[in-house]
Parts: structure tokens; C-alpha cells; sequence
């Protein structure tokens, strides 16, 4: 095949053209006819390469100037379930388990709240703690107040590149 | 700056693009406007910024390749040279200022496992600054959208 799954991603990696048939345009410039674009595109999410082809909101431009990322010192034995937990609520974004780096830093789960203020964010970090309980021996709360850099993924070797 | 019919598109946006010809017909007409129309503000959203990016979003891990969340504690008096320094790394897709000690959070893809710590052993080297490395163990995940 010469066409590549690489050379989709290549030609995706920047987004998807703004126009009334986007995956025609995109199969128009691999030199593949659009039914086996949006096959091979099928494929990659079924596998797991594509997420999902959705738009990301940028937060502060839509009044959602509130970002913390909450972190929590969780037993290991408990963080699976826990974290499951944290995960459903509505208000959360992502969250993870991370290891820990001790001294320094305790925390183990981390997730993502936004909020129009910071009072919003700090009544669901609230509820977080709820859940949480005992089990979570300490936690702490960081504000993003800039962000410095969001492209995205980008491949580096071969291919050409799109600019957001 | 964003009226109510903006909104519900990024909020529909949020959930998914469907994989056919014409993917805007179906989301046009739910929001009641007209592709032409839907085309436009999207257009308009993204140079305004109100959305950073349309389309695919793309595996590291599933194509072989890895995400990680890094950290580090920047002096102040430093900060715009290390942002400088840290966002010229082409592995680095996203980077945060955090009110913290440690006050700069980016998150680093790269195309194979071991580009991450090659990438930020780099990023060590170039700035000086211990870079603290938080790969995820375990993801919690239910989905991404957030209400515009």
C-alpha cells in the first residue's frame, strides 16, 4: 500500500480542512479516493489511533478561566476504585494515576476541573474530597494561569507538516 | 464574542465528527443553520481562538509512540527563556503555567517510548532545571467534554 497510515496522520496532524466535504479534500491531496480515507480513518479509531475527531475548546477564550489540576496523595490499594470514581463525576475532565515523586511530590491522582471561577473549582474539589475521604492523605490544587504552548501531537521524521 | 448557537456547536464538536462525506449535514441541521453558516463560525472560532484545533486527535501510544506529563520548577526571574527553551522541542505538544513551586507542566509526545526521556534529559540539559516526569499509570477516563 503507498499510501500510509503515517502519511493520514501526517496530513491530519495539523486538523481538518474547514470546508463541506473535509475528508474528500484530505483524500484528494493523498491521491486516495475518499471511500478508502474514510475506511482506513474507520480502522484507526476502531484500533485506538484516533481518539475521536472532535474540536478542542480553548478554555480561557470561552470564560472557563477557572483550570485547576487536582492532586491527590491516594492509598495505591484504593486507587484503581477511587479513581474510577473521580473519573465519572461530570465536572472532570481527565484523571489519572501518575507515580508519585517522593520526596517532593506525593500526590498519585491527578484530575483536571474547570470552572468560571475559582470559587466554582474549589466546590468541586469539595465534592472530589468527598469521595475521597480518609483515604486521601493530603491534596493540593494547581491553577494553570497561562498557557504557553498547545499544538498538539506532531510527527517528526518524514512527511510534511500542517500548522494549526 | 461567542452567541449561544456557538457554543452549541462546540459543545456538539466536543462529541464527534461522523465519518462520511458531508460530516457537518446532520450537526447543521440540529443546530438549525446552514453548513455554509456552521463553516463560517467554526472559521471564525478557531482565528479568534475560541477553539485550538479541529479534527483527529491522534494515539501517541497506539502508533508505538508516548505521551508524558513533566514538570518543572522554574525560577521567576527565568521563565520566559525556559518557556522559549522548553517550547522549541517539537515533542513538546502542550505546555501550562501552574501557580506552584513547580510552575511549568507540559506534556511531552513522542513517537517511540524512549523519546521521552531522551526528550527530556534534552530539555535538562538545555535549561538546567530538573525535569520531573509523570508518565500515566492508569487513565479515568469517561470522556472530554466540557460545557461551552
Amino acid at each position: 500500500m503507498s499510501v500510509t497510515d503515517r502519511d493520514i496522520v501526517s496530513a491530519l496532524q495539523g486538523g481538518l480542512p474547514m470546508v463541506a466535504a473535509p475528508y474528500a479534500a484530505v483524500a484528494a491531496s493523498l491521491g486516495l479516493p475518499e471511500e478508502d480515507l474514510l475506511a482506513r480513518l474507520e480502522d484507526m479509531q476502531a484500533t485506538g489511533v484516533i481518539r475521536r475527531i472532535a474540536v478542542a475548546p480553548n478554555h480561557f477564550k470561552l470564560g472557563m478561566t477557572a483550570n485547576g489540576m487536582t492532586v491527590w496523595d491516594v492509598e495505591d490499594a484504593r486507587v484503581a476504585e477511587l479513581g474510577a470514581q473521580v473519573g465519572a463525576l461530570p465536572f472532570v475532565t481527565h484523571s489519572y494515576e501518575r507515580p508519585r515523586a517522593l520526596p517532593d511530590w506525593p500526590y498519585n491522582l491527578f484530575a483536571m476541573v474547570h470552572g468560571t471561577t475559582r470559587d466554582q473549582v474549589e466546590k468541586k474539589r469539595q465534592q472530589i474530597a468527598a469521595i475521597l475521604g480518609p483515604v486521601s492523605r493530603a491534596n493540593d490544587i494547581l491553577y494553570s494561569t497561562r498557557i504557553l504552548k498547545k499544538t498538539g501531537l506532531r510527527l517528526r521524521r518524514k512527511g510534511p507538516t500542517c500548522s494549526d | 464574542m461567542l452567541d449561544a448557537t456557538d457554543r452549541a456547536l462546540i459543545n456538539r464538536l466536543q462529541e464527534g465528527l461522523p465519518l462520511t462525506s458531508a460530516p457537518f449535514d446532520g450537526i447543521a441541521s440540529e443546530l438549525s443553520i446552514t453548513v455554509d453558516d456552521l463553516l463560517a463560525r467554526l472559521e471564525r472560532m478557531k482565528e479568534i481562538g475560541a477553539i485550538t484545533r479541529f479534527g483527529p486527535f491522534f494515539d501517541a501510544a497506539a502508533m508505538g509512540g508516548a505521551f508524558c506529563l513533566c514538570a518543572m520548577a522554574v525560577p521567576q526571574t527565568q521563565f520566559e527563556r525556559v518557556t522559549e527553551q522548553v517550547n522549541a522541542f517539537a515533542q513538546v505538544a502542550h505546555n501550562y503555567q501552574r501557580e506552584h513551586r513547580l510552575n511549568m507542566w507540559f506534556v511531552l509526545a513522542t513517537e517511540t517510548p524512549e523519546g521521552i526521556a531522551e526528550a527530556a534529559d534534552a530539555i535538562e540539559r538545555e535549561t538546567g532545571i530538573a525535569v520531573l516526569r509523570f508518565p500515566k499509570l492508569q487513565e479515568f477516563f469517561v470522556g472530554f467534554r466540557v460545557a461551552a
